[in-house]
């Protein structure tokens, strides 16, 4: 079977980039120099890769349960290094990085404050 | 206090979300060795310098992240007196018996103002290392990738610094040898129990119980840029590096493992007598703190843990 190549559209941006069913989405997007999803480890460890399926279909790897839930990943809640698409995509992004530390640079005394 | 109650960091158990990944990163890539399985399918591994039975443990779950880490004492005398000293310290404590970790004597576990659980053993069985004690070669062309020497340190991510940095000092005897201060605020804390620049490192985030990274020791600079070549060649999730480090002076390079666990090997590092004064980052300067060369702050550097 060769592999198939489909379009991944994040709705963010309204950017769009191509990606290989064999590929991850979020290696696909490094890898073509683009942005839009943030990168972290890259291993479904840290969350930040956080994203929505809102249209098209995918095959996810184990991911942390600590960010992404069994309920959230069956309606389409993935981190996009570890989901790979079977159809063309529109993709919402959820995660971010937290800036816990910069923040605590602009504001002393609020490190043990969640944003 | 160097070189007193407290050895060094003996052991970390590491959650992975697939073993056989994991054990292809751990052994191939970094260059520890497997030294055991338990019934549990837990996997134990040694660097080929290291001469206690195992100093990393990887158990496979739903999420990555570190389950304790653990300290070797002097002997069992030790590790009553320090179990004394924690639980006054107001720490939860438990004794986990002989065997429960193959290999492994009785362990005193206790958890930690930033949500972190630690342990101390006095006895491991001993295993030997790569090269042994007589005569020894001075290297071992037998071991894998990047051939990390030792395991070194953690650096941890948790909310009450404070806490956890009062506890290491005054009930472990531990040293500040480094800390980043934001005014009177402390962020970041670099605590030994030897004369390395740290045996741990924590850093004030808003979450509980987080690993930043698990770190391994190589020899030089060659070999940090050898682990860089290699993390190329296979394709690893690069972090940042090669670089050096303000704070403790290392040279180093940072990736993930496939569960997206930070580890990191490094070479050099300042060395701590215990006459010594702390040194001081302010964050004004913290780009060159963290980043010796670049001087720029990272955000995945800073924000991403499991």
């Amino acid at each position: 079977m060769s592999e198939c190549i489909y379009t991944v559209s994040l709705s963010d941006t309204g950017e769009s980039y191509p990606c290989s069913d064999e590929q991850n989405l979020l290696r696909a997007m490094e890898a073509l120099g683009r942005k839009g999803i943030p990168v972290g480890c890259r291993g479904g460890g840290c969350g930040v890769c956080k994203i929505r399926v809102g249209e098209g279909r995918i095959r996810a790897l184990k991911m942390s349960r600590a960010h992404v839930t069994a309920e959230e990943e069956a309606e389409g809640v993935v981190l996009a290094c570890r989901a790979f698409p079977l159809s063309d995509l529109r993709l919402a992004v959820i995660g971010k990085m937290r800036k816990n530390l910069c923040r605590i640079q602009s504001a002393p005394g609020a490190g043990h404050k969640q944003t | 206090m160097a070189c007193n109650d407290v050895l060094r960091p003996g052991h970390v158990q590491l959650r992975v979300l697939d073993m056989d990944d994991a054990h292809k990163h751990y052994t191939k890539r970094l260059g520890l060795i497997e030294t055991g399985r338990d019934a549990q399918g837990r996997v134990y591994l040694k660097a080929w310098d290291e001469y206690d039975w195992f100093s990393v443990v990887l158990r496979e779950a739903d999420e990555p992240g570190m389950d304790f880490m653990a300290f070797k004492v002097r002997d069992t005398d030790a590790l009553d007196r320090l179990e004394k000293a924690v639980r006054e310290f107001g720490c939860n404590v438990e004794r986990i018996p002989a065997g429960e970790l193959e290999h492994c004597g009785e362990r005193v576990r206790f958890d930690s103002p930033t949500g972190h659980t630690f342990e101390l053993y006095a006895e491991k069985d001993f295993h030997g290392n790569a090269v042994g004690t007589t005569n020894p070669d001075c290297f071992c062309d037998e071991v894998k990738g990047m051939g990390a020497h030792r395991f070194d340190h953690c650096l941890l991510y948790g909310d009450d610094l404070d806490g956890t940095v009062k506890l290491f000092r005054e009930a472990l005897g531990f040293d500040l040898t480094e800390q980043v201060m934001d005014g009177d605020l402390m962020i970041g804390a670099f605590l030994t129990c030897s004369n390395k620049a740290h045996d741990l490192a924590i850093i004030r985030h808003a979450e509980k119980g987080k690993l930043h990274h698990a770190s391994f020791y190589l020899e030089s600079w060659d070999e940090v840029l050898r682990a860089a070549d290699l993390i190329s060649k296979y394709d690893i999730s690069i972090d940042i590096g090669p670089t050096r480090h303000g704070i403790t002076r290392g040279k180093t390079i940072y990736f993930f493992d496939p569960s997206g666990n930070r580890n990191e090997v490094f070479a050099g590092g300042s060395t701590w007598y215990p006459d010594q004064p702390t040194i001081t980052w302010t964050t004004d300067q913290l780009g060159k703190a963290i980043f010796y060369h670049d001087r720029q702050l990272n955000e995945r550097f800073l924000e991403v843990v499991t």
